[in-house]
């Protein structure tokens, strides 16, 4: 108790020290102090929850499994918490606002996986399993061998997943309330390892219970104050969505040359039609596959389904964790199309390019505006619920990476499962510090580096790795040890070396190109003709930059002559001489209200575009110096070779296929003999671990 | 764990557990086919059949929007075919085979 209160005490003076202020954020300084309350009263809540698991939390099944005395419905809550990760909570909601009807087709896939979960996996896991993946795999394959390899998958795919998080949670924190990138990823990682060393299993489920009771009571209010006004008729609210200036203004900016001639409402329809956003359906495709196989491969999703008494309360988890997750990818629409409305795309970009913000600033603009209280306490209320998010999804990656270091690899291989339970404990209690310290010093180093892709690769992994062996050694007679080792590595390595070589990367020459652009300006350029889409000479043309390739290209629309954009210096300098004029007008123009009103509009806007342009000159000379002397990517080609941004089709029949080819080229007699015990046990349960007593 | 000696091959060849068996496998694997096919139309649907997901179906909304929205409706009906199958079917036909283990 003592312990706990100290970390929450030191973790307030941390938030509340001024030292730990930096920089601009959506929260004006006036209104800190709410923001600090509302996390505060989050972090109180979820101290106290650890503080009450901590004390039923003392055996091995305890602290990985919590007793697996979690009945169905409390899984599927703490199901929906765990993967309604920042990425999906406010990055959805931003794609929809930015992109309009790609942003929401792009969600469909996150629910459409969790079929493969209820149809193949949940059950017969929960029956076959014990802790993590590595168990499942060697119930009929070679303990220590499987083991190995399966630790190794979790823990590549945990960390992925976890780097992602840790630094997109400290980017958002520091957007949303301003504190420094460094102790924001401190703060998140000193109160992820208190649940998780404290409460093990018990208290991250019911943190990951409450973030996402809170997240669906944020999200309907939310739903309710944009979609109200409409008498919740879905046509009528889509036609103000559509007949807005600022969403017709971000249509015309996404469609570029090929909007001349579109009439307003043209141009306000194409916001619900696909195409805006994702442009390679072969690409598509494959992250679709990615998503539907992956998330039955990712372990922290895998590890959910063990604190369930029985396969049935397995079952009952799922489809609460469906509904729960749909219905907020339902939600996610009228957000993400609310903020496009209410708040404009320009300045949800404009905070953060990926969109992120747009849910924040749907609820500060719903509660009232910048300069209301009941506004700000809106976004405080999402903060805190985006931070709760973080902290939430990061301890059961970090329970999950833990539980494969101590459970596989300490007590499994090297004691031989000859471990005490006491010691079995310590194990998992400090494989956790060391993972969740190991997560701190990776969110901090990797500040400022481009991560979006660990999302995506880690499923890709999971996929390609995780589930070809879990399935096929649950589902086919003739699977072997052998076969899960080849498929696994070879699953991995070729999702991991598929993104190394892909699109994904930071190409130098392609970011000193642009950044040149914005300094040095651009000649004129010639009216074009319109190009048709180009089609691929091959399938292989369209997956590998080759020699001798035509790539595929979408078509392009006729361009009107451009004149030259003139260097960034050029340009500030030729808006700087216009405040001057303006400020003069200002002083003279006190007669006419009209006309005043118009200076002080354009005083405005000009200063708004100073400080745009002197950002983007910034960032150019930033990139300039950073990639100084650079020509290629740490892979050292000067552009990507794999055209895709997602390995999975290509990786994941590869894994499927090495384990059926592993499996076929050799034998192994305890997988034939064990195949019997394992098939009658997941569909029976017999023998299945029980739920311990009160 | 207090029945170790449980002949797994035996239940293995027991017609009530091969019945269980394949109508496990029929009902798993339509279901999951049919949902992987229906979830990748949309991909295909917006990349190669624009004209069909622009004509609009009930005021601005389009059939593109609709087909989406259906996405989540069907993966909640299959979700609810699965569980209302397993619970009453499935459940009862491994519990008659725990019960014949366990008396003999």
């Amino acid at each position: 108790m003592t312990m706990l209160n100290k970390w929450a005490v030191s973790l307030a003076a941390l938030c509340t020290s001024s030292a730990a202020f930096a920089g601009t954020s959506a929260v004006a300084d006036e209104f800190k102090w709410m923001t600090f309350a509302v996390f505060g009263t989050i972090i109180a809540i979820t101290m106290a929850i650890t503080f009450w698991a901590a004390r039923s939390t003392h055996s091995t099944s305890e602290f990985y499994a919590a007793g697996r005395s979690v009945s169905g419905i409390q899984n599927g809550w703490a199901i929906a918490g765990d993967y309604l990760s920042a990425a999906s909570f406010l990055g959805i909601a931003g794609l929809i606002s930015l992109y309009g009807y790609d942003g929401f087709m792009y969600s469909v896939g996150w629910l459409v996986a969790y079929i493969t979960v209820l149809l193949v996996i949940a059950e017969p896991c929960r029956n076959i399993g014990k802790y993590t993946m590595g168990d499942i795999l060697a119930f009929r394959n070679d303990p220590k061998k499987t083991k190995v390899v399966a630790a190794l998958s979790t823990i590549t795919v945990s960390t992925f997943y976890l780097t992602a998080q840790m630094v997109g949670g400290g980017v958002l924190i520091k957007t949303l309330i301003g504190i420094d990138y460094e102790v924001s990823v401190i703060g998140v990682g000193v109160l992820m390892l208190a649940y998780v060393v404290f409460g093990g299993m018990k208290a991250t489920t019911w943190v990951q219970i409450t973030k996402a009771v809170l997240l669906v009571i944020a999200s309907l209010i939310l739903v309710f104050l944009v979609w109200s006004p409409y008498g919740f008729s879905l046509p009528a609210y889509l036609q103000a969505v559509i007949g807005d200036d600022k969403v017709v203004a971000q249509v015309a900016k996404l469609l570029g040359d090929a909007a001349t001639g579109m009439t307003k409402e043209e141009l306000g329809q194409r916001f619900l039609e696909p195409g805006l956003f994702l442009k390679n359906p072969i690409d598509q495709i494959s992250l679709g596959l990615a998503l539907v196989l992956g998330t039955a491969g990712m372990p922290h999703i895998l590890m959910r389904f063990f604190t369930v008494p029985t396969a049935q309360a397995a079952r009952v988890s799922v489809i609460w964790a469906m509904g729960i997750i749909g219905g907020f990818y339902v939600l996610t629409l009228f957000l993400g199309t609310g903020a496009a409305m209410l708040v404009g795309s320009a300045k949800i970009a404009s905070i953060d390019a990926g969109g992120n913000m747009a849910g924040p600033l749907l609820a500060q603009y719903l509660g009232g505006g910048e300069n209301s209280l009941l506004g700000n306490f809106f976004l405080a209320f999402v903060a805190a619920v985006a931070f709760a998010t973080i902290v939430a999804v990061v301890a059961g990656l970090v329970l999950a990476a833990a539980s494969a270091m101590a459970h596989d690899i300490y007590v499994g291989v090297i004691r031989g499962d000859k471990a005490t339970p006491k010691e079995q404990v310590v194990a998992a209690r400090l494989s956790s510090v060391i993972v969740g310290i190991i997560a701190i010093i990776v969110g901090i180093l990797a500040k400022g580096q481009n991560v979006a892709h660990l999302v995506a690769l880690a499923f890709a992994v999971a996929a390609s790795s995780n589930l070809p062996a879990v399935f096929l050694t649950l589902y086919w007679k003739k699977c072997n040890t052998t076969g899960i080792i080849l498929g696994m590595v070879v699953g991995s390595l070729t999702a991991i070396g598929l993104v190394m070589i892909s699109p994904n990367m930071t190409y130098p020459k392609a970011v000193i190109s642009g950044a040149k652009k914005v300094i040095e300006g651009e000649p004129a350029q010639a009216a074009k003709d319109a190009v048709p889409a180009k089609v691929a000479s091959s399938f292989t043309c369209e997956l590998f930059a080759m020699e001798g390739c035509v790539a595929s290209a979408p078509a392009k629309a006729a361009s009107p002559e451009k004149p030259a954009k003139p260097a960034a210096a050029e340009k500030l300098a030729k808006l700087n001489e216009k405040i001057q004029p303006l400020q003069d007008s200002l002083a003279t123009l006190t007669e006419d209200p009209v006309a005043l009103k118009k200076a002080q509009d354009d005083l405005v806007k000009v200063k708004k575009d100073i400080a745009a342009t002197e950002k983007a000159k910034a960032k150019a000379e930033d990139d300039l110096k950073k990639f100084e002397g650079q020509t290629t990517s740490i892979m050292g080609l000067e552009k990507p070779y794999f055209l895709l941004k997602n390995p999975g089709l290509l990786s994941i029949p590869l894994g499927f296929l090495l384990v059926i080819l592993g499996s076929l080229f050799t034998r192994d007699k305890r997988s034939e003999e064990l195949w019997d015990e394992l098939y009658v046990r997941q569909n029976t349960g017999i023998n299945a671990e029980q739920a311990s007593a009160h | 764990m207090s029945n170790q000696n449980i002949n797994w091959a035996a239940i293995d060849a027991n017609p009530k557990f091969q019945a269980l068996h394949r109508k496990k496998t029929v009902f798993l694997w339509s279901l999951m086919i049919f949902s992987t096919v229906y979830y990748f139309l949309l991909p295909i649907g917006a990349a190669y059949f624009q004209d069909l997901f622009k004509i609009k179906v009930w005021g601005v909304v389009n059939f593109g929007l609709l087909f989406a929205l259906s996405e989540f409706v069907v993966a909640w009906v299959i979700a609810f075919m699965y569980s209302k199958k397993a619970n009453t079917e499935f459940d009862a036909m491994a519990q008659e085979i725990i019960n014949e283990t366990q008396g003999a």
